[in-house]
């Protein structure tokens, strides 16, 4: 292909914008048929490092701790006081802590690696990742409530509200069942995904819109593509923000579906 | 220019979570500039609604893909 030919081909080329078949990975290697993709991958990449951070960090065991010891430290206390402690209460906290400590965790890290260079992909902005997550958190609050009051005693507590008598129970205890067992893991699930996909989309967006204006576009345009990739880092930084907080509103729903389920009734 | 007006549609959604989540923050704020104490029980109270506000906008760009 000459120069000229291949000048043409390129002012031809057209801007594709990234849309969901940006997220559909194809598999980096298969095992019996089943094709392991990247999200994957970074599932389990995420279990061994928090599991070897923490590990690390309280091998120790010193009385004064060294620095690492005190990061860990300072995560666990984080996560035990100002989630579980303050949401669960005093009294229960103490079951479900290493439940939570280990889902914020995991979670941070699966969102970090959305900004994490070479890494770059959010694992939760696929799916049926973020609904295994929601549904592990659905077992374990439904059951932490029926070990406490029962089968039949928990589905009382959560579908008849307190003080409420007479027929308006009709409409109520169906509303109320729909809205804490049904939607719940569903909004828990979706909240997740959605900022992740929608965070990792906009970053693409402005990263690869930035740099056909800067490529493809006239002299006039060119500008615009530097404007694109300034608000590109910007983004980044708000993104990380977002990752850090979607995983902490996460645990933190945990936390208060795990206290209304085993509250005491009243 | 060739697009989905799912986008709009969106757009125009997102507006209702959007006013919620400001005025869920406006009263956070407020509550803390009188009263400092009680800003660690506040703060969890927030967070909720604003999850619970934020859902609308969440199922919107779901639907905003999947419908077309």
């Amino acid at each position: 292909m000459s120069l000229a030919a291949a000048s043409v081909v390129r002012a031809a080329e057209e801007f594709v914008p990234p849309g969901p078949s940006t997220f559909d990975l194809p598999p980096v290697f298969s095992v019996a048929g089943i094709g392991v993709t990247k999200p994957m991958l970074q599932l389990v990449l995420a279990a061994i490092l928090v599991f070897g951070f923490f590990y690390l960090a309280v091998r120790q065991r010193a009385m004064v701790p060294g620095r690492l010891q005190y990061m860990g430290e300072a995560g666990y206390s984080f996560v035990r006081n100002s989630i579980s402690r303050d949401i669960i209460g005093q009294h229960d906290f103490a079951r479900y802590t290493p439940y939570l400590f280990a889902l914020f965790f995991f979670l941070l890290l699966n969102n970090w690696f959305g900004s994490i260079p070479f890494i770059q992909f959010p694992t939760f902005s696929r799916a049926s990742m973020a609904y295994a997550l929601a549904g592990l958190s659905w077992l374990v609050y439904n059951l932490a409530g029926m070990s406490r009051h029962g089968f039949f005693g928990y589905l009382k507590l959560q579908c008849v509200p307190a003080n409420i008598t007479g027929p308006i129970l009709v409409l109520l205890i169906p509303l109320e069942f729909f809205s804490n067992i049904v939607v719940r893991p569903v909004t828990l699930a979706l909240r997740l995904f959605a900022n992740m996909f929608a965070g990792h989309l906009l970053v693409i967006l402005f990263a690869i819109g930035g740099e056909y204006l800067l490529l493809e576009g006239s002299l006039l345009v060119k500008p615009a593509g530097i404007l694109a990739w300034v608000l590109f880092i910007l983004i980044s930084f708000l993104e990380l923000l977002v990752q850090f907080l979607q995983a902490y509103v996460f645990v933190l729903l945990n936390a208060m579906y795990i206290s209304g389920a085993v509250a005491d009734e009243h | 220019m060739t697009g989905s007006l799912n986008m709009i549609g969106y757009g125009l959604a997102a507006i209702g979570p959007g006013i919620g989540i400001g005025l869920i923050f406006a009263a956070y704020i407020n509550g803390v500039a009188r009263q400092p104490e009680a800003q660690s029980r506040l703060q969890s109270i927030a967070i909720l609604g604003f999850a619970l506000a934020e859902a609308l906008a969440i199922i919107g760009i779901a639907l905003a893909f999947v419908l077309n």
